[in-house]
């Protein structure tokens, strides 16, 4: 047993040092993809931020002379980069170009709006998913099987764009249970997280009913079906734990999906998130945010990626002594 | 999992589900409109806290642009044109209880003073508090002072609206409505502010939210969520006329599509060409295709509700390509073997600069490529961001530009037209064109105080601007909003300075 213990330990340590690693090279990478991107972008950034504070039509060469006094945009690229750098190990990540206030607290604010998103489609998918996909692994090519995947197929080939109309369609304008769209009150959330959610949750429905197939087609839950456990004492201690490795394991990989998804949902569902304040320092060239922005939501993925890991890890213990 | 705890379970769910609900403020009125609140300081985003009538400015304007009082009663300008003086209403309190004095006043407009933005078309030596009021102290005579003091950017603000640093802190200002949250970029929530010097609002709560997305606006004015509801497009207004709860109001405002065309360039240097080019365009149908307005097509710059600055009496622009190729040939053009046309061996190649923050832009710069085509003149498009029109103005690399272009920032269209059609040109109207007459009567106009002198003057502007076309115009834009039907009192201001909630109400139930 103490030599589990420490095997486990040892893993764990592994695992976190290496994580950490990950997220050093990803803030780099992330930090300098951005500044290089942003530095390539056509226009004249002086220009471009003038038009970003002040709207474009009051931009004119005298004022974009102001902003890029103002902000030293006459320095090299090499020289503004390697302030950026220092700046970054500091942990200063200064300030936004446009609205003056310092990037982490406009992080903060915005972060914390796109968690609640991500965090809310995430428990609705598996709400949603697991039982859905459990029901059809147990009874594989039955109708329900069939007709969930035809759903799955069909949810996951619309853009998140689509679904999030047709759910305000429905909700907002035919029955007039939920909000349209705006924030402020609890009921602005459901119908963003449920279009995250739908798409999310097409996967973990494909993947826990395979999962569920093929636990239920294993020899120890033949057996344990043989000594005389019922149908749903099986399930509970022979199935759901090793159904759950997989789909946990999954749902890392459509992280991906559900970053992707906020930017597009956060501006169709005016949802004041990280994704929605990317898009508008992208056009604005708030170089700052950008980096900002990108930069949480790199670490972010390798923070939720050591998360799952931790959670198979703690499921599966066979991993814990490999 | 018993039946109790599955039944609790369900019960949770549905309370989580439906509580939102029962927390609806039925009085607040809720705006929605595509512009983001970039900051809290007036001079980057108070187009939002004028129309929101959070903050307000010294001169106000009614629904015809005519300058009324606002925060000053009366202004005046001395003999020699280079002092204005404002007198300040009494009695006015800022959000924060305190008063308005004139050195607050001065203080928040020579802050405006040091930003970017319209007061730096006066040349404006000093602003100070006087005895009732404040005074402006100009370097040479300009007419329109008083209607750059209804910008935006002027907005008052109290004292301790600032911090330390001159940056504002907190949005303490003058309006009808009060602040009660705001969420930079998109939300802002206001209560009525019983301390108001005019008449209180009926309404006793409002909001705005920035939802940049024009289906997602139309479907929460169709849902209820939204009473007001700004700028929607053809697809949506269509389906918002078929629903009784709602009301669809459209105004033409002062802002025009335009092509601005570099007149030291080859093939845009003389009159004719440029003529040629505009009677090519089919006005018609970029209205109807792309406006989605019958009525949008125009060229001339200003729209009818801006006086005489609009020309009466020209009728609908027609395109008349015949009359465009004679045009051309008098000046020497000529098809080659591709049918593009050539003179002196060079071909008439141009490219056409835009860029995509208004979404229309990009098609009519295609559909203006096409009907150019017919004239055998080669256009290519480039699509880049609004800063290429100023900076390549600048450096002289322009062949031609289009843009929206708004005359209405301040009521009076000449610190627009003075910014564009100076000796040197304007970033954002002619370019290496100019003319010693629209010159003169700019001049003069500048210095003009009488109105019916300055009415014929603006005429003969017009007419200049309509005949050289250093720039031409092509489309005008129409405001649109979805409106609750149960308002009362709704009406778009065409300049766009305030949405006039104070004056609205709630129908009885």
């Amino acid at each position: 047993m103490s030599r589990a213990i420490s095997t486990t330990t040892l893993r764990l340590q592994r695992l976190l040092l290496q994580r950490f690693f990950q997220a050093g090279l990803v803030a780099w990478v992330v930090g300098t993809l951005t500044f290089i991107l942003t530095r390539a972008l056509p226009g004249d950034m002086a220009f471009r931020i003038a038009a970003g504070r002040y709207g474009y039509e009051q931009v004119d060469a005298q004022a974009a002379a102001a902003v890029r006094a103002e902000l030293g945009l006459d320095q090299s690229a090499i020289a503004a980069y390697f302030q950026w750098f220092s700046d970054l190990l500091s942990l200063d990540l200064g300030r936004s170009l446009v609205s003056g206030e310092s990037v982490v607290s406009e992080l903060y604010h915005q972060l914390g709006h796109s968690l609640d998103l991500a965090l809310m489609a995430v428990l609705l998918a598996l709400v949603i998913g697991v039982p859905l996909g459990i029901l059809c692994g147990l009874k594989p090519n039955g109708w329900l099987d069939r007709a969930a995947l035809v759903a799955a197929v069909a949810l996951r080939s619309l853009p998140p764009f689509v679904i999030g109309l047709l759910l305000i369609l429905l909700f907002a304008i035919s029955l007039g249970w939920l909000p349209a769209a705006g924030h402020g009150s609890g009921g602005h959330l459901w119908l963003p997280a449920l279009t995250l959610a739908l798409g999310l949750a097409a996967v973990s429905a494909r993947v826990s009913r395979h999962s569920m197939a093929r636990v239920a087609s294993s020899p120890y839950y033949a057996f344990s079906r043989t000594k005389g456990l019922g149908e749903r004492q099986t399930l509970t201690r022979h199935g759901l734990r090793n159904v759950a490795v997989p789909v946990i394991a999954y749902l890392a990989v459509q992280l991906v999906y559900l970053v992707e998804g906020v930017v597009v949902i956060e501006s169709l569902f005016a949802w004041p998130g990280i994704g929605h304040a990317l898009v508008h320092a992208v056009v604005a060239r708030d170089v700052p945010m950008i980096q900002g922005t990108a930069l949480v939501m790199g670490l972010l993925f390798v923070a939720l990626n050591t998360l799952v890991d931790l959670i198979t890890l703690y499921l599966d213990p066979r991993r814990r002594l490999a | 999992m018993n039946t109790t705890r599955r039944g609790f379970a369900a019960g949770l769910l549905c309370y989580a589900l439906f509580q939102p609900m029962v927390g609806f403020a039925e009085e607040r009125l809720d705006v929605v409109a595509p512009w983001e609140i970039n900051s809290i300081d007036p001079v980057q985003a108070g187009h939002i806290f004028g129309r929101m009538q959070v903050a307000e400015t010294l001169l106000d304007t009614d629904l015809k642009g005519n300058l009324v009082p606002g925060l000053a009663t009366q202004w005046s300008a001395a003999d020699d044109g280079l002092s204005w003086q404002f007198t300040l209403r009494e009695g006015v309190h800022f959000h924060d209880n305190s008063e308005m004095t004139v050195e607050a006043v001065a203080q928040s407009l020579n802050r405006t003073l040091n930003n970017p933005g319209v007061l730096s078309q006066a040349e404006i030596e000093s602003i100070e508090a006087v005895d009732g009021g404040v005074r402006i102290s100009l370097a040479a005579p300009y007419s329109a002072l008083p209607a750059l003091m209804t910008h935006y950017s002027t907005q008052i603000l109290a004292p301790a609206a600032y911090g330390e640093d001159g940056k504002v802190q907190e949005l303490i200002a003058t309006g009808p409505f009060r602040i009660v949250s705001l969420q930079t970029p998109q939300r802002l929530e206001a209560e009525r502010f019983d301390d108001y010097w005019g008449e209180a609002p009926e309404i006793p709560a409002v909001s705005y939210l920035a939802a940049p997305r024009g289906e997602t606006r139309a479907l929460m004015a169709q849902s209820g969520d939204a009473d007001i509801a700004f700028t929607l497009d053809a697809a949506s207004q269509a389906r918002l006329r078929m629903t009784p709860s709602v009301e669809l109001f459209a105004e033409p405002i002062p802002r025009t599509v335009t092509v601005k065309l570099n007149a030291a360039r080859e093939g845009f240097d003389s009159v004719e060409e440029r003529r040629a080019l505009s009677l090519a365009i089919n006005r018609q149908g970029i209205a109807r295709g792309v406006m989605r307005v019958e009525d949008a097509a125009t060229d001339q710059l200003m729209p009818a509700g801006l006086g005489a600055w609009h020309l009466d009496g020209l009728g609908q622009p027609e395109q008349d390509l015949e009359e465009a190729r004679n045009l051309l040939a008098s000046q020497g053009w000529a098809p080659g073997e591709d049918g593009i046309l050539q003179l002196d061996g060079k071909p008439f190649s141009v490219t056409l600069t835009t860029f995509a923050d208004r979404p229309e832009l990009p098609v009519i710069a295609t559909a203006l490529q096409e009907q150019w085509s017919q004239l055998g003149v080669d256009v290519s498009v480039n699509v880049g961001n609004s800063s290429e029109i100023p900076s390549s103005h600048q450096d002289g690399s322009l062949d031609m530009g289009l843009l929206a272009r708004n005359f209405g920032l301040v009521p009076d269209p000449l610190a627009t037209i003075r910014q564009d059609f100076g000796p040197e040109g304007g970033d954002w109207g002619a370019m290496n064109w100019n003319s010693s007459e629209l010159e003169g009567i700019v001049s003069e106009l500048v210095n003009a105080t009488d109105e019916s002198r300055k009415a014929s003057l603006a005429h003969d502007a017009a007419e200049i601007l309509h005949d050289q076309l250093p720039v031409i115009a092509v489309a005008s834009y129409v405001q649109t909003a979805a409106v609750n039907a149960r308002l009362n009192g709704f009406a778009i201001d065409p300049f766009e300075r305030s949405y006039r909630l104070s004056e609205l109400s709630w129908e009885a139930e």
